[in-house]
């Protein structure tokens, strides 16, 4: 079991507010991501949930039972460090060991345990070695076993694979996916990356300056931000927002389409302008195109579409697809 | 440095410095090797020969040597036990934040910075002193006895008083190590349930042994030849009861003139301190290479 729910959840260092009041409902079994520029306060509200950062006001309510002011380990929580914070004198064994040690299990308990986490974490052949001897992938996963063997309530994910490299990050990404599907554990994980928020997440939380910009699962956020904000970083490449002349035409102070949403074509359309850089990826081609009267605007084709610098280009925007936005940053 | 020419040219260039270290150290060490051997007593110029290992046998069967050694060690390890406990202690509470801080670091530090002599006389004149002495006004104002320090555990006081004056290095170096300990390990270990004295046991000491062990090996190199503060206090005595090593070789060379026997006892010193060193290195000398 592991529901959790924020009420009116505020923090603030001395007189700067960084969190100004939260509401947030957290089904048990669901993968919750908080996503957000850095600075807006996600890591802080992860360690609050935690216990490792008190509140300046408001309730965190843990299985229905208000844990608020209890300590970190009172409130059944596991959490993933950033930098992995496994203790550097003790063999894998002794890290994953140390929370049931700690909770006063008996030794064959924690042999078990300790051995079965290993096994579901591919670490049976490194128990006995030290932090310093794996590498960076291993040593997340040491992390994450530390934080299984206890069955905690929740997990909790703070930026836990921006350490690792590319590849690696892909698969650690699936890896945990796995995990959250064979524990069915609520898992609340931290990113500033938008693709590990998208392609992990049950329910998306986009945080701004602190404040809950909305709450979502991946493709409702994708198909209808509810403001600019969200529009803008959600989906890769960034959604073209454009203003001024052609957004009045529409009626709207923010006009949002998609680079994906937009037709190419090289002898007619509704845009006309420049192509400028042109990025290939071999499935995909973004193209950077400078359009008279709007500005730069980024559009999505297949990878076989071929451009050069400079080359006179149309492009013609999907009608059913565009975002609309007031003058307060709200979608209309 | 990749070549052969510029590694020839470094050894060249270092040559000066190292030969100077080298004679600066071999010099004094053949010459104490020689005058060992030698009959050779400044009551008696003229009269120097050879006599084989006849000051080493005077040396090491005088029963002043096996008491000035059980002195060193138990100086030695008693001022090790004070310092490393104690610094640990103060590190601990130095490493807390509060109201200031900066002037309270200062002061611990203080000590350090004050000459062995000096200390020593402070802390018989002004402390320990049976009749003046601020240990003795506080004894009495309780209605007790006062101690007379140096005539009933003097050996003790002898250890106070140099513990007092290491206990700033040891804090020092643990602080230091305390300060370099990664925060989200502490927290990590928060969430996994230990408390404040498991968090100690399994995270912090650990975290501080090699700190721990370089301050043993470089304190103890140190405290093998306490001094000073032996001569301004209580002169070995009463009796030889704080007569260490380095004190018995001084009473040879100038109390008794016989700097024959003294040096055949500076290269016993020697080679004890090498034993010492061997034993330390074998026992904790491991921690440094992790």
């Amino acid at each position: 079991m592991g529901s959790i729910t924020l009420e009116k959840v505020s923090k603030s260092f001395g007189t700067t507010s960084v969190i100004p009041e939260i509401d947030l409902e957290i089904h048990d079994g669901e993968f919750v991501v908080f996503v957000g520029p850095s600075g807006c306060g996600k890591s802080t509200l992860l360690r609050m949930i935690a216990g490792l950062e008190d509140l300046s006001g408001g309730r965190i309510i843990i299985d229905g039972k208000d844990m608020s002011s209890e300590a970190p380990a009172k409130r059944g929580l596991s959490m993933v460090f950033q930098s992995y914070a496994l203790y550097p004198h003790m063999t894998v064994y002794g890290n994953i060991a140390f929370p049931l040690k700690m909770d006063g299990q008996e030794k064959s308990v924690i042999d078990k345990k300790v051995k079965d986490a290993a096994h579901i974490l591919n670490l049976t052949n490194y128990l006995e070695r030290r932090p310093g001897q794996l590498s960076g992938g291993q040593r997340q996963r040491v992390a994450i076993g530390r934080a299984i063997v206890r069955q905690p309530k929740a997990f909790l994910f703070d930026e836990p694979l921006s350490n690792l490299d590319a590849a690696l990050r892909g698969n650690m990404r699936l890896e945990i996916s796995d995990l959250h599907h064979q524990l069915k554990t609520t898992m609340i994980y931290v990113t500033h990356d938008q693709v590990e928020a998208m392609t992990m997440a049950d329910k998306i939380v986009v945080l701004n300056a602190g404040r809950i910009e909305q709450v979502g699962s991946p493709m409702e956020l994708y198909r209808n931000p509810k403001n600019v904000f969200v529009a803008g970083f959600i989906g890769s490449p960034r959604m073209n927002l454009i203003e001024g002349a052609e957004a009045a035409k529409h009626k709207v102070t923010t006009l949002g389409v998609r680079p994906e949403h937009i037709r190419i074509s090289t002898t007619d359309g509704e845009w006309k302008g420049k192509v400028g850089v042109t990025e290939h990826l071999g499935s995909d081609t973004f193209i950077h195109t400078q359009i008279d009267g709007i500005g730069q605007v980024t559009v999505r084709t297949d990878g076989d579409f071929d451009t050069r610098h400079g080359q006179p280009i149309f492009l013609t925007p999907d009608p059913a697809r565009l975002h609309r936005f007031g003058a307060d940053g709200q979608v209309i | 440095m990749a070549t052969l020419q510029t590694r020839a040219t470094a050894r060249i260039m270092m040559s000066p410095a190292v030969i100077l270290l080298f004679l600066w150290m071999i010099v004094p060490l053949v010459m104490t090797l020689y005058f060992s051997f030698l009959r050779y007593n400044l009551l008696m110029p003229g009269t120097e020969e050879y006599i084989g290992f006849l000051n080493y046998q005077y040396f090491l069967t005088d029963p002043a040597f096996f008491t000035a050694l059980a002195n060193t060690l138990i100086l030695v390890g008693g001022t090790l036990l004070i310092t490393v406990i104690g610094g640990i202690l103060l590190a601990l509470v130095l490493d807390q934040p509060f109201f200031g801080q900066g002037i309270v670091r200062l002061l611990v530090i203080a000590p350090f910075f004050v000459m062995p002599t000096v200390s020593a006389l402070v802390w018989k004149n002004m402390l320990m002193h049976p009749v003046n002495g601020l240990f003795a006004w506080i004894a009495r104002s309780f209605g007790l006895q006062p101690i007379d320090w140096f005539a009933q555990v003097p050996l003790f006081s002898i250890i106070l008083i140099v513990a007092w004056q290491w206990l700033p290095f040891a804090t020092l170096i643990l602080l230091t190590a305390l300060q370099s300990l990664d925060g989200e390990q502490k927290e990590a270990a928060e969430m996994d349930g230990a408390g404040a004295i498991s968090r100690f046991i399994y995270l912090v000491l650990p975290h501080l042994s090699r700190a721990i062990t370089v301050v043993i090996l470089i304190q103890t190199i140190f405290l093998l030849s306490v001094f000073a503060e032996i001569l301004v206090t209580t002169n070995g005595g009463p009796g030889i009861q704080t007569t260490n090593i380095t004190y018995l070789i001084y009473m040879q060379a100038l109390l008794q003139f016989d700097v024959g026997g003294a040096s055949a006892g500076g290269i016993v010193a020697v080679v004890l301190a090498n034993i010492v060193a061997f034993f330390l290195i074998r026992l904790i000398g491991k921690n440094l290479e992790r």
